[in-house]
């Protein structure tokens, strides 16, 4: 019975409303801070450029439902889990983090460059954007999953409850 | 309509007629609203009445006065009275939930007709979400995609007949997502989610493709002002529509076993 629980057990931190909820919130907050500070403050970003494909346009469309739905549902699922009584803080930033790195690297890679939505910025040499986008992506990406190992780790050693 | 284009008569001027169909809405829901609060058990709260008021008002706004005039000549005008026609007021006029004050106030006859409007095949089909939001979502890609859209600057009694046409179309398919109103056979959870994700893509996909490809008679730079209106404009009520759709699953998940009869006249609350 007792390693069966310590199967289960890990798992439990990606079952968790707090580990979604606040994923949800980093991919919505990364997705804010692009539209907010390099569509708008710094104009890198163009609402629509000439490589655009019509695939890219009807995804461009879904990726961004998906952001705005993702605003609101992970704050109310956040309440949600803290009315409940079950919000853990711990789990809460793993997923925030994991969030906001995996929209960083789906937006510099899927995005930027499978669909060419847009790029990073325009008139310039490329590349160090590019390289830089992407490695901020992965760095946060990584954080996000060693907070989400630590979370799991702590759940597994604390044993059976 | 050509018999009318010779001799221009005030009473038949359709803004008018218009103006005059949403003083009447807003005259009949404040007088329900204030027999319902005479009556006294229950009474109606003012910000539904609020809202049913602002709704009107949106839809004013595209046919008479600065806005409106505008909305003939210049694309971007034009835009901004659709973002309140289709999306701002509908929104209102949902959340203000005329059905249950109808339902409350009408005399048992006319009220027992109209819940089996609501609960007939047709009325059951048009509140669902995806027939909704097709009609919805479908209407404008046609708009503004085909020649439609021409044919309405040339023709004002057609331009009419879109704007009610997208005031009516924008209620249903905010009702389906967001209604407060009964619903006899409200559509899931989930399927609601679905609906509401695929129909903001659409509608921000639409503006996108309005930027590229400017509408028949438009101009490349009225084009992209537009487009970039209805793309942040649309954002924005969707914002609005998203938050409501949450707060109404936070509301229900709390107290679900004890809400899953809801009866009729306690949706509005």
């Amino acid at each position: 019975m007792s390693h069966s629980s310590q199967v289960v057990r890990p798992r439990g931190v990606l079952r968790e409303r707090s580990y979604w909820s606040a994923f949800l919130i980093g991919v919505a907050l990364m997705a804010g801070v692009d539209e907010i500070v390099f569509h708008q403050l710094l104009g890198w970003h163009h609402f629509y450029d000439g490589a655009t494909t019509a695939v890219g346009l009807l995804s461009d469309g879904l990726l961004h439902a998906a952001e705005l739905i993702a605003l609101v549902a992970g704050f109310f699922l956040l309440a949600d889990a803290r009315r409940r009584d079950t919000f853990s803080a711990r789990v809460g930033w793993a997923g925030f983090f994991t969030g906001l790195g995996a929209f960083q690297l789906w937006d510099g890679t899927i995005n930027h460059k499978v669909l060419r939505l847009h790029q990073v910025r325009y008139d310039v040499e490329l590349l160090p954007y590019d390289l830089a986008w992407n490695a901020a992506g992965i760095v946060l990406l990584a954080t996000g999953l060693v907070l989400t190992f630590m979370a799991v780790r702590r759940r597994t050693a604390a044993g059976p409850a | 309509m050509n018999e009318h284009v010779g001799h221009p008569q005030v009473l038949l001027d359709p803004a008018i007629l218009a103006v005059i169909g949403l003083a009447l809405a807003a005259v009949v829901y404040l007088g329900a609203a204030l027999a319902e609060i005479r009556r006294g058990n229950r009474g109606w709260p003012w910000f539904r009445a609020v809202l049913w008021l602002a709704g009107l008002g949106c839809g004013a706004a595209a046919v008479v006065g600065p806005l409106a005039e505008a909305a003939h000549a210049e694309f971007p005008a034009h835009m901004i009275a659709h973002l309140l026609v289709g999306m701002l007021a509908p929104v209102l006029l949902v959340l203000a939930a005329p059905i249950t004050l109808a339902l409350r106030t009408l005399h048992v006859v006319p009220a027992r007709r109209l819940a089996r409007l609501l609960g007939s095949g047709v009325g059951r089909f048009l509140s669902h979400p995806v027939p909704a939001a097709t009609i919805h979502v479908g209407s404008l890609w046609l708009l503004y995609t085909t020649g439609l859209g021409a044919a309405m600057l040339q023709n004002p009694m057609l331009h009419y007949l879109l704007l009610i046409h997208f005031l009516v179309a924008g209620y249903l398919f905010t009702t389906s997502i967001i209604g407060v109103d009964p619903a006899p056979h409200r559509a899931s959870f989930r399927l609601r989610l679905i609906v509401l994700v695929l129909a903001i893509a659409l509608h921000s996909a639409l503006a996108k493709y309005i930027y590229v490809h400017p509408p028949q008679g438009i101009t490349a730079p009225a084009a992209e002002l537009g487009a970039l209106l209805m793309f942040y404009g649309g954002d924005l009520i969707e914002l609005v529509v998203v938050t409501v759709f949450f707060s109404q699953w936070y509301g229900r998940t709390r107290t679900s076993p004890a809400r899953t009869g809801v009866a009729l006249g306690d949706t509005a609350r």
